[in-house]
């Protein structure tokens, strides 16, 4: 039997010609990636070692190594300025060359500027310090979420161990309907296979669907497997994929594509013609209904940001509903990338956004993980592009949020309660 | 390896409780153990000992990467968390950082560990006696590497070129 694209990847970087669920290799890493949250707890992982007699002389390779401010920027308070300010003397010393600060030039969330910067290529096996590295996997690339002591490990060694995941095939196809998005797609998918429907395993997602889906919409379906539990989402490279990289990158790459006869754990097909507009509830991603259902439920904020869901084409999605309409409750917009945000400006959308009466604010994960910038407080409730409800997610652990598409929230935002996009006038 | 249950039979336990998000710019550890479970159990510190054991329901450590997680549950002191399941970088976080062992038990031995029962965990012969029901019950074993890096007490002290 043939292989899969995640055991390809993993096969070609432990040098071996072939590879099974369960076998645990070592595996070479082509890309690294921290932020201002995992960067300074993988230098404080270097302070134990050093303690241990364990000292970080070089990295393995600075070239591939690069760095994200995004959680707490721009600095909330005096702690996470010191911890920027910790990452950037960190990065001189080690020589990282691909340190992208707020402030200076482009910057935005790790997981956006892996896409827009073209920093993640097909066939690479990329790991990042954190959880929704997996959104990479839409390049065609192998990228997963790793702790602090893991990518202090492979910082170190350009290495590590890794268990070949079973692989689950989302087959999709159907007729996208108007109006619902990737976002839906994989809100309804989680719905289905639960918060630990992928634990340890690949999602691989393939069928007509996908071929005629545009990359950036494709990277939400990827970014969402974290919270299946997954440890990779994939989609095999195509045309899509090459067009999207050609103006991002000249580096090199080469395509790994699943065999004709490889094997899956098991094979889900979707057909998406009825499918209608989703809103993950309180307190978990997998509490899904149809978003008629929750019609009219109150909200005190509408949140359109994150890697999820602050993206060009999210933000154009958002704009379409709230052209020439004023929102009925507080509504936060934060380009997930300053790409984004100049895109967004030249196309008008930031515009439409202000006159509405929203809030138009830098690129940074922000609120979405609870850390700044338009936090809950207790008992409100809020509609959000992001990808997490846990208790506490976005705030207060008392505040609500429901998850969807943006093309929800912003219908949500100028009603001032759950509305489906299609019953906006 | 002795301690009493603290138990929590809740499924699906994520990071965001386990240590929520404005703790993530802190890096001391022994100030993110003082946050342990605050999302879920605000007096979670001064309930738990050193040495306790944590049992609890499936997918335990679901949610983000943060190694804060871990941590603050070792700091705390909880040397082990007996679940049906663990979410993936949790139990990798755990192993590789050497902070506690994630350890596997079905879920009808969930529901019979109670809360403050002393267990007793012999990791060699994978098994768990509760000295307070005075039970035996079975732990699924650790994978051959996993196993090899709990002895090594984390990744750390693991020479991985070893293994290939």
């Amino acid at each position: 039997m043939g292989m899969n694209i995640t055991e390809k990847i993993l096969a070609k970087a432990s040098n071996r010609t072939k590879v099974s669920p369960d076998d645990v290799v070592i595996a070479n890493i082509d890309k690294v990636m921290i932020h201002d949250v995992s960067g300074p707890g993988v230098i404080k992982v270097f302070e134990l070692w050093e303690n241990k007699g364990i000292k970080l002389e070089k990295l393995y390779d600075p070239e591939k190594v690069w760095i994200s401010e995004d959680h707490f920027v721009p600095a909330s308070d005096k702690v996470s300025a010191n911890n920027i300010s910790l990452l950037s003397k960190w990065s001189k010393k080690f020589n990282v060359k691909k340190h992208y600060k707020y402030g200076l030039g482009q910057y935005g969330i790790c997981h956006t500027l892996s896409h827009e910067e073209g920093l993640i290529l097909p066939g690479e096996l990329y790991v990042g310090g954190d959880s929704h590295t997996n959104t990479s996997g839409a390049m065609g690339a192998l990228a997963v979420g790793l702790g602090h002591t893991d990518i202090a490990y492979v910082l170190m060694n350009g290495k590590i161990w890794f268990k070949i995941p079973e692989t689950i095939l989302f087959k999709l196809s159907g007729k996208k309907p108007d109006y619902i998005m990737a976002k839906d797609i994989i809100l309804k998918i989680i719905g289905e296979i639960g918060t630990d429907g992928a634990n340890y395993k690949a999602m691989q997602f393939s069928g007509d669907v996908i071929e005629k889906m545009t990359m950036e919409e494709r990277l939400t379906l990827t970014n969402m497997t974290t919270e299946a539990g997954a440890k990779n989402g994939i989609i095999e490279p195509d045309n899509t994929t090459y067009e999207y990289l050609k103006s991002r990158t000249n580096e090199k790459y080469i395509p790994v594509y699943s065999d004709v006869d490889a094997e899956y754990s098991e094979i889900y097909s979707y057909e998406i013609g009825d499918l209608e507009p989703i809103v993950a509830k309180p307190f978990s991603p997998k509490n899904i209904s149809v978003a008629r259902e929750l019609q009219g439920i109150e909200l005190d904020k509408a949140y359109i940001g994150s890697c999820t869901g602050a993206k060009l084409e999210d933000l154009r999605n958002a704009a379409k509903i709230m052209k020439g309409k004023k929102v009925k409750i507080r509504t936060e917009v934060l380009p997930a990338a300053q790409s984004i945000f100049l895109k967004a400006m030249k196309e008008g959308l930031v515009n439409v956004f202000l006159e509405a009466g929203a809030i138009v604010g830098p690129p940074t994960c922000g609120a979405c993980c609870g850390a700044h910038m338009g936090v809950l407080a207790k008992d409100e409730v809020c509609i959000s592009t992001t990808n997490r409800n846990f208790p506490g997610r976005m705030g207060h652990v008392e505040s609500k949020t429901y998850l969807a598409s943006p093309l929800v929230v912003a219908s949500s935002a100028i009603n001032g309660k759950i509305t489906d996009p299609r019953d906006v006038d | 390896m002795t301690g009493k249950v603290i138990k929590y039979d809740i499924e699906n336990i994520d990071t965001d409780v386990i240590i929520p998000g404005p703790y993530l710019k802190i890096h001391d550890h022994k100030e993110l153990g003082k946050h342990s479970m605050e999302g879920l159990d605000p007096d979670f510190s001064s309930k738990v000992n050193k040495g306790d054991f944590m049992v609890t329901g499936k997918n335990f450590g679901c949610g983000s990467s943060r190694e804060h997680a871990p941590i603050a549950l070792h700091e705390s002191g909880i040397q082990a968390i007996l679940a049906p399941s663990f979410a993936r970088i949790f139990y990798r976080n755990a192993v590789d950082g050497g902070y506690l062992l994630p350890i596997e038990i079905e879920q009808d031995i969930v529901k019979k560990i109670q809360d403050r029962d002393e267990l007793e965990i012999n990791l060699n012969e994978n098994k768990i006696f509760n000295k307070t029901q005075k039970e035996e019950y079975l732990i699924k074993p650790f994978p051959e590497l996993i196993s090899k890096i709990v002895s090594a007490g984390g990744l750390i002290n693991f020479k991985i070129e070893e293994q290939n």
